[in-house]
């Protein structure tokens, strides 16, 4: 508020020129702190949704927890570990974009982080891609007439409990990736917009709220990759 | 200034007198309207399409009404019927109720009101119009196509093993419309926190300002809910992947515990807006500062928070656990402390108020009267045991409609004719007005207080017959049939003259009523951006004055005596009927 | 308030850490630690989260009205998950089960 008021009082300042502010701020950091402001309530909004996911794991794993171990051994937790590193690595990228923008280095410094986070988020979805495709030859598609599993199921669980966990698997990282993609889909203009030298000390409010946005998504695998991949590691041969 | 002046003479010199360039006239022609970003427009556009909204669910509830104006089914099948309440209840619910204040005021109102030029995101306001309206052409269309019959709650499993109409249609709608929601309540907590004007501490806000910043935080936190729920709803049917089929291990229940998760709380998104509103109009029209400011604004983010921890008490009878049936019971009577905050102090704020009875205030009384028996039967509800007795009858469809139409809906008409001079720069016809508050407020109970009594006796809900043995019954069915007639003749009335008077209503003054907030110390209608120059907030929330000493500000900075004293008083207001 | 700009080596080391946690995570996963299996692996991941929110992020570095957002949405999302569980979790007390799948 005060330096809404500090404004008022000394009229539209230097700062208030810049080609980016929009007409019905008072300067740019009002204009920042909106856009950061907007994009945290967006990410709560993002983790309710989730959470609606995140509901239904925890009520069907409390009830069927052998069906939901057996079931995770059949995810390659060296994949799911592979691609957690993958999607770190994206998140550091992306934080070093960020920088560029807050210190001013040259765009192709800017647009070359953002590149590699392109690029590891891509590497993470073809890895995704190739695991779906591991589902489908194991007969572990979760929809009616198709779900036929290959290897037996242990005993003691019957075929619902067993798809149970894997329409969870499909729908948590069905929707995970699908951010992913929407991120790219994002971000696509953002590097357009880097290499046009858009952004700048002043100015990088894009990079900035983007960078949230995939932080959030890498915080949603952070949490899926132990509850789907890793329940039954210690489980292996049990059944 | 002579109080014997004609109306066309003052108009003349208001015209004169203000920016003769306002939002309404900025821009002419169909793509300055559907491509504007300017919040004041969004929201008239928002009302054009919550009223068309408003007007298709009260088609339906018409329907049902005369269907049940005899004991035997003999208007339509059980089929038909089912549907009809479904798309009542659908349209009512996800494209009228929830929307409704929030989208065409608040977003007309929250900029104005903490002194902004606009909300901080404009286009994200505009696109969650455009959202809006794709949510509401897609349910529709499944309306249209055939209908949906499961209940405006959609329960599994009927809703996704058999059901054969357009269940997955309908509800890609209103995941639709839900993000329209959540793009709205974005706008208006990141408005509220960045945009306020030099001097407007949160607690020199509007209460309707606070109001709305409790709805944002439901909208964002309970949206997203029944967005994933609707999302594997659909996955269910179109898959059936067995996530609520008790057969393959699901829980039907859960699915009941995720949509109340988010349509208990959404109850508060349609209820705390209209709360605002009252808070607005009581202060204004009894010339007084609401009684307890901290306490009603605090009561509406309590609302909100507690409203998050009560939707088991929806799930008494549907095998939900005892116990945990008795935790969300005691929860809901706390809920009941916040609400009644607000109504004692309402009624505070009236105690030696200089009351008027100007039909904004009219509603107002209304809302108070309403909206408290409306709650007091939620605690019946509540209440475990009682529960039993009356769930699922027509005790608590009476008892939703106190709340949803004797509260909200009332609300936005008190809200609409409050602020009509300042959104169209005319006065709405003060007889005529009053006169319809009249007839909707008999309507009203006369169309819900008998299902009290049928509820009581047992009349269960979304039933298309009754039996034809109890007399008592049809008498109690034929006087809500006629207080329906009543209130639909009730509704339509406002509508003819609201539309009347944006031709021939007289033009307003900025500060007609006269009343202390931002949004009045600028001309009638708005420019574009709101204010000449960015108001500095120097006073508290509602400082009213003796009509005679208010200090009613022009266009400009509040301080600015380019307005000077406006002949806009009461005395001279009331004077002129039509 | 200006931005507060995050050195890059800060960056680096919390990369380093989460790296260190997820391998840290998968090998606790091969040890069967009974009902602590879940606690073990939700205790490293909200480690891990932390670490995201509070440096990539900049939580640490911002106002208290985002702390008040971040501390809201995990609020809500305890509400979601604890207040449904308290009907799962106590459907089977005293036989008091009328049906709910818990029986089974």
């Amino acid at each position: 508020m005060s330096t809404h008021a500090e404004a008022i009082e000394h009229g539209h300042g230097p700062e208030a020129a810049h080609e980016a502010l929009a007409h019905h701020f008072d300067n740019m950091e009002q204009q920042r702190e909106a856009g950061a402001l907007g994009m945290w309530v967006f990410i709560a909004q993002e983790v309710m949704f989730f959470g609606g996911l995140f509901l239904a794991y925890l009520v069907y794993r409390m009830q069927y927890p052998r069906a939901f171990m057996a079931a995770s051994n059949h995810l390659d937790w060296k994949i799911g570990t592979f691609n957690t590193a993958v999607l770190i690595a994206s998140s550091l990228t992306m934080a070093l974009a960020v920088w560029a923008t807050q210190v001013g280095r040259s765009r192709k410094v800017q647009v070359g982080f953002m590149a590699a986070t392109v690029l590891l988020g891509l590497v993470f979805l073809g890895v995704k891609a190739f695991e779906y495709h591991d589902k489908y030859v194991d007969g572990l598609i979760p929809i009616a007439g198709w779900f036929n599993p290959h290897d037996p199921i242990p005993a003691g669980v019957t075929t619902g409990q067993y798809q149970m966990f894997f329409w969870l698997y499909f729908a948590m990282t069905g929707l995970h990736a699908l951010h992913m993609i929407i991120g790219v889909g994002i971000i696509a203009p953002i590097m357009w917009m880097a290499w046009r030298g858009r952004f700048s000390p002043e100015y990088h409010g894009p990079v900035e709220n983007f960078g949230l946005y995939w932080h959030f998504v890498d915080i949603i695998w952070i949490f899926l990759f132990p509850l789907l991949y890793l329940l039954g590691a210690h489980f292996k041969g049990g059944h | 200034m002579s109080t014997q002046t004609t109306p066309e003479a003052r108009a003349q010199e208001w015209r004169g007198r203000f920016p003769t360039v306002n939002y309404l006239n900025a821009d002419y022609g169909i793509k300055s309207w559907l491509l504007t970003k300017d919040h004041k427009r969004i929201g008239i556009l928002y009302l054009i399409s919550v009223t068309f909204f408003f007007a298709i669910g009260g088609a339906y509830a018409a329907a049902i009404r005369l269907e049940l104006l005899t004991p035997l089914g003999d208007l339509m099948q059980s089929h038909t019927y089912n549907k009809v309440f479904t798309h009542h209840g659908i349209m009512m619910v996800f494209f009228f109720l929830i929307p409704s204040i929030p989208t065409t005021l608040g977003n007309f109102l929250v900029p104005m009101m903490i002194g902004a030029k606009d909300l901080a995101f404009p286009r994200i306001n505009l696109l969650s119009w455009y959202i809006y309206m794709v949510g509401g052409a897609l349910t529709f269309a499944a309306l249209l196509f055939g209908g949906v019959d499961t209940g405006w709650t959609f329960y599994v499993p009927y809703s996704t093993n058999f059901s054969n109409t357009y269940v997955t249609l309908a509800g890609l709608g209103i995941f639709i419309n839900g993000f329209s929601s959540i793009l709205t309540g974005l706008n208006f907590i990141v408005t509220v926190h960045t945009m306020r004007a030099p001097g407007m501490t949160w607690f020199r806000l509007p209460l309707f300002i606070w109001s709305h910043y409790a709805t944002s935080l439901v909208m964002i936190l309970g949206t997203p809910v029944i967005a994933i729920t609707i999302l594997l709803l659909a996955l269910e049917r179109v898959a059936h992947v067995g996530i609520f089929d008790p057969a393959l291990g699901g829980d039907p229940v859960l699915f009941q515990h995720m949509f109340w998760f988010y349509s208990h709380p959404a109850v508060y998104i349609m209820v705390l807006p209209g709360m605002g509103v009252i808070s607005e109009i009581v202060a204004t029209h009894t010339r007084k500062p609401i009684f307890g400011y901290s306490f009603v604004a605090f009561s509406s983010l309590a609302i909100a928070v507690f409203g998050f921890l009560v939707w088991g008490h929806h799930l008494f009878v549907s095998s939900q656990s005892v116990y945990a049936g008795m935790i969300f019971s005691l929860i809901s009577f706390v809920v009941a402390i916040p609400s009644a905050v607000k109504v004692f102090n309402w009624t505070a704020t009236m105690y030696k108020g200089s009351l008027s009875y100007d039909t904004p205030m009219l509603y107002a009384y209304a809302f108070i009267g309403l909206f408290t028996i409306g709650g007091m039967t939620g605690l019946f509800l509540a209440a475990l045991g009682l529960d039993i007795h009356v769930h699922d009858t027509y005790f608590v469809v009476a008892h939703f409609h106190y709340v949803m139409v004797g509260g909200q809906v009332l609300a936005f008409l008190g809200g609409l004719h409050n602020w009509w001079p300042k959104m169209t720069g005319r006065m709405y016809p003060e007889g005529w007005a009053r006169f319809a508050a009249l007839v909707i407020f008999v309507g009203f109970n006369l169309t819900f207080f008998p299902q009290f009594l049928l509820g009581y006796m047992g009349m269960p809900r979304r039933y298309h017959a009754y039996p034809p043995g109890e007399p008592m019954w049809q008498v109690l069915h034929v006087m809500s049939t006629g207080g329906a007639s009543i209130l639909g003749i009730g509704l339509l009335i406002p509508g003819v003259y609201f539309i009347w008077s944006m031709r021939y209503g007289r033009f307003a003054p900025a500060n007609p009523w006269p009343a202390t907030g931002l949004e009045w110390r600028t001309p009638s209608p708005p420019p574009t951006e709101n204010f000449a120059v960015t108001p500095v907030v120097t006073w508290e929330a509602y400082e009213y004055r003796p009509v005679e000493e208010m200090e009613v500000v022009g266009p400009g900075a509040p301080d600015a005596p380019a307005g000077g004293q406006h002949p806009a008083n009461r005395g001279v207001e009331t004077e002129e009927q039509p | 308030m200006s931005e507060h700009i995050v050195p890059r080596s800060t960056y680096y080391l919390v990369f380093g850490a989460l790296i260190v946690l997820t391998a840290v995570t998968v090998a606790a996963a091969n040890f069967d630690f009974g009902p602590m299996n879940d606690v073990v692996a939700m205790t490293i991941a909200v480690t891990k989260m932390m670490l995201v929110l509070l440096f990539f992020m900049h939580v640490r570095y911002s106002s208290r009205l985002i702390w008040v957002i971040v501390a809201s949405m995990f609020f809500w999302l305890i509400i979601l998950l604890l207040l449904t569980l308290t009907d799962y979790a106590s459907r089977d007390w005293f036989g008091a089960n009328v049906g709910g799948i818990m029986s089974r």
